[in-house]
């Protein structure tokens, strides 16, 4: 019994294929218009990055990237990263295990609150700490008492991208845990294990490459983030501009390869998170096997600053 | 270390209005099965889990061996609990799984080797140390998991549904199994289980329970001789629940013409339990000889009806007959009896009721 070739629809039923399978045109037509998406959308612009940043050569490209205020740009999104992801794994382990393991008045609150860095405009979310800690903000006296600056300064632009990227971790962990249930922590009390070790022999193993999952997330966009960084920033240059917001200066004054060369270690940042990504969620649902994929569920804009220009 | 419950109650929910169990008390014999036996929903589970101090109670009190644990901890209560999906530790070894009791209080390491391989021939998982939970099958898991839970030598175990979640095979099989262990182990056990058959066969004592309440306790026969309500005598074997009257002393059940002698006065107001297997079918219309028939006819307890049903379950066989009133009985038949007697859907027959349990209907007084 042979199919229809190039029918429509689901064909007629042949040996080895499985029963949901379109008919031979469908499948080309449908994987054509996913390919050439991707290639329009994803693929020119990324080759456009790297084109660009590489018109002038190997050394200007290398010229823009050691210029001074490009290293301290780089320097400063790497410490903004590292200390809002560490602060939003604590935070979000913390949250994610007091969410799936008790139930209370105000969880589902909680839960939707979460989410609210995601649901806020980056923009708005930069203005709020400007009212809160600005020149003319609710916490001005204190901090003009303490002799500190947060906005137009270092502390905005941690505080700006902790609050930006908080989310990830907490999100990713919850459902992981979640889907896992708490069968085996309860097992472990019958044994008579105390919470500090039911946490790190038991739960920590079951939910580390969420945990993974949620950093490398969570780093991808500390990174990338420009919106709230940027209206909290001040775009002191050499002082208070990140990758991103450095790409925006240089790129505004014309300098366009070096703007696409500086964008181009961002998408680098972006690519080789991708494959991270993909590693840790493949290591991740083998080690879940046979339970739900709960990595899976990528919230996509996590991604968006990574390429930003 | 006998366990005691005492006016157990427990309720879920926001506002505590589903009930969990309701006021229960029961005492589980040192060194027995004890089996919680209900239909899901019963309170059974909850029951077991407040016992192993994984639910706190709203009120009541738990002792084991003597001693009220109500408050205390679950990590210091001395129990082994065993989950229905086995709740293994995934990521470690059977080795370290079964270790995990030991290694938490810091055992030396020479005594946890000797405990864990004592305990795995125990179980018959000898030479399987070093696999995974994954590469296990179900039934050689929730041994694992039993290893697991006797490592810590504790004074009771509790066992919730153990063989829920395997095939009918593995659960007889385990089922023997866990008899023999226990012949040797001699825990005090609790057994949560829905099936009335693991019950009856594992043991000793049972607490039959329905919608948070404790139906009946007592050891398995006299639960299943004397039934206390219809709910016993229906989930225990089934039985169906017919409600008759006194007249003269006699108490006379109309449908399955059912007539007996009681103690009661007239006008009081009698059920019989009838369990399928003590209930025999003649066939009705073919040749009866003379005294099978004369006897089929006048005897008391044997009436007409017709086989509306009859299903062949492997050695015996599951009919369902339409009594005069209309209401219907499950007879269940060895098949060589069916086969001998012909019967056959459609039939008519004559009911003969070889066993039957008469006890007074309870009143409601409103």
């Amino acid at each position: 019994m042979s199919g229809v070739v190039g029918s429509w629809g689901p064909g007629q039923a042949r040996l080895g294929r499985p029963a949901l399978e379109e008919g031979r045109l469908m499948r080309g037509l449908l994987i054509a218009a996913a390919m050439g998406f991707l290639g329009l959308f994803l693929l020119v612009p990324l080759a456009v990055v790297f084109l660009t940043a590489l018109r002038d050569g190997l050394n200007a490209y290398w010229h823009a990237v050691i210029d001074p205020d490009t290293l301290s740009a780089i320097r400063l999104t790497f410490l903004a990263a590292g200390i809002a992801v560490p602060l939003n794994l604590v935070f979000g382990v913390g949250a994610a295990w007091l969410l799936s393991k008790y139930e209370f008045t105000g969880r589902s609150l909680l839960i939707t609150l979460i989410d609210l860095p995601f649901s806020v405009s980056p923009v708005v979310a930069g203005l709020i700490f400007v009212l809160l800690f600005g020149a003319k903000g609710w916490f001005a006296p204190l901090l003009e008492q303490l002799d500190l600056k947060i906005i137009f300064a270092v502390p905005g632009i941690v505080i700006a991208t902790t609050f930006i990227t908080f989310p990830l971790v907490a999100r990713e962990v919850l459902a992981v845990m979640q889907a896992q249930g708490s069968d085996e922590e309860e097992a472990a009390l019958t044994l008579g294990a105390s919470g500090w070790q039911i946490f790190h022999r038991i739960t920590l193993p079951k939910i580390k490459w969420g945990v993974l999952y949620g950093v490398i997330l969570c780093n991808a966009r500390a990174m990338g983030e420009f919106g709230a960084v940027s209206v909290v920033s001040g775009h002191i240059r050499g002082e208070t501009t990140t990758i991103p917001l450095q790409v925006e200066i240089l790129y505004g004054e014309y300098h366009f390869a070096g703007a696409f060369a500086v964008a181009s270690l961002l998408a680098l940042v972006a690519l080789f998170t991708l494959v991270l990504k993909h590693w840790v969620a493949w290591q991740g649902r083998r080690s879940l096997r046979p339970q739900q994929d709960a990595l899976i569920q990528v919230p996509t804009e996590a991604m968006q600053g990574g390429a930003a220009i | 270390m006998s366990v005691r419950v005492e006016s157990m109650s427990k309720r879920f929910g926001a506002r505590k209005e589903v009930v969990g169990v309701n006021s229960v008390s029961f005492t589980a014999p040192a060194h027995k099965i004890t089996s919680l036996l209900g239909p899901s929903g019963s309170g059974k589970s909850t029951l077991l889990r407040l016992v192993a101090g994984l639910e706190v109670p709203d009120g009541g009190k738990v002792e084991i061996h003597g001693e009220d644990v109500t408050l205390t901890p679950v990590r210091e209560r001395r129990v082994g609990f065993v989950f229905q999906n086995y709740a293994l530790f995934r990521h470690m070894s059977v080795f370290d799984n079964v270790a995990f009791g030991l290694s938490v209080r810091r055992a030396p390491k020479s005594e946890i080797d000797g405990r864990v391989s004592k305990l795995l021939g125990l179980v018959q998982l000898t030479g399987y140390e070093r696999r995974l939970p994954d590469q296990l099958s179900g039934g050689q898991r929730q041994r694992i998991a039993l290893a697991r839970a006797l490592a810590t030598e504790p004074r009771v175990l509790l066992l919730d549904e153990p063989f829920g979640a395997l095939d009918a095979r593995v659960r007889v099989e385990l089922r023997e199994w866990l008899r023999s262990l226990h012949e040797q182990t001699h825990v005090t056990t609790l057994l949560v289980t829905h099936d009335q058959e693991e019950a009856l066969e594992l043991s000793e004592h049972v607490v039959l329970l329905a919608d948070g309440n404790i139906e009946q306790a007592g050891t398995p026969s006299e639960l299943y001789e004397n039934p206390g309500s219809a709910f016993v005598a229906s989930f225990l074997g089934g039985a169906k629940v017919i409600s008759g009257s006194v007249n003269q002393g006699r108490a006379s059940f109309g449908p399955i013409g059912l007539s007996q002698s009681v103690d009661l006065a007239d006008g009081a107001r009698v059920e019989a339990f009838v369990r399928p297997q003590d209930v025999r079918l003649e066939k009705l219309g073919a040749a009866l000889d003379g005294a099978a028939l004369d006897q089929a006819v006048n005897s008391p307890a044997t009436r007409e009806a017709w086989v509306e049903r009859l299903v062949k379950v492997g050695s015996y066989v599951k009919l369902s007959v339409v009594l005069p009133g209309g209401d219907r009985l499950s007879v269940q038949m060895p098949r060589h009896e069916v086969e001998e007697r012909g019967i056959g859907q459609g039939d008519r027959v004559l009911l003969d009721v070889r066993h039957v349990k008469v006890s007074p209907a309870i009143d409601y007084v409103i």
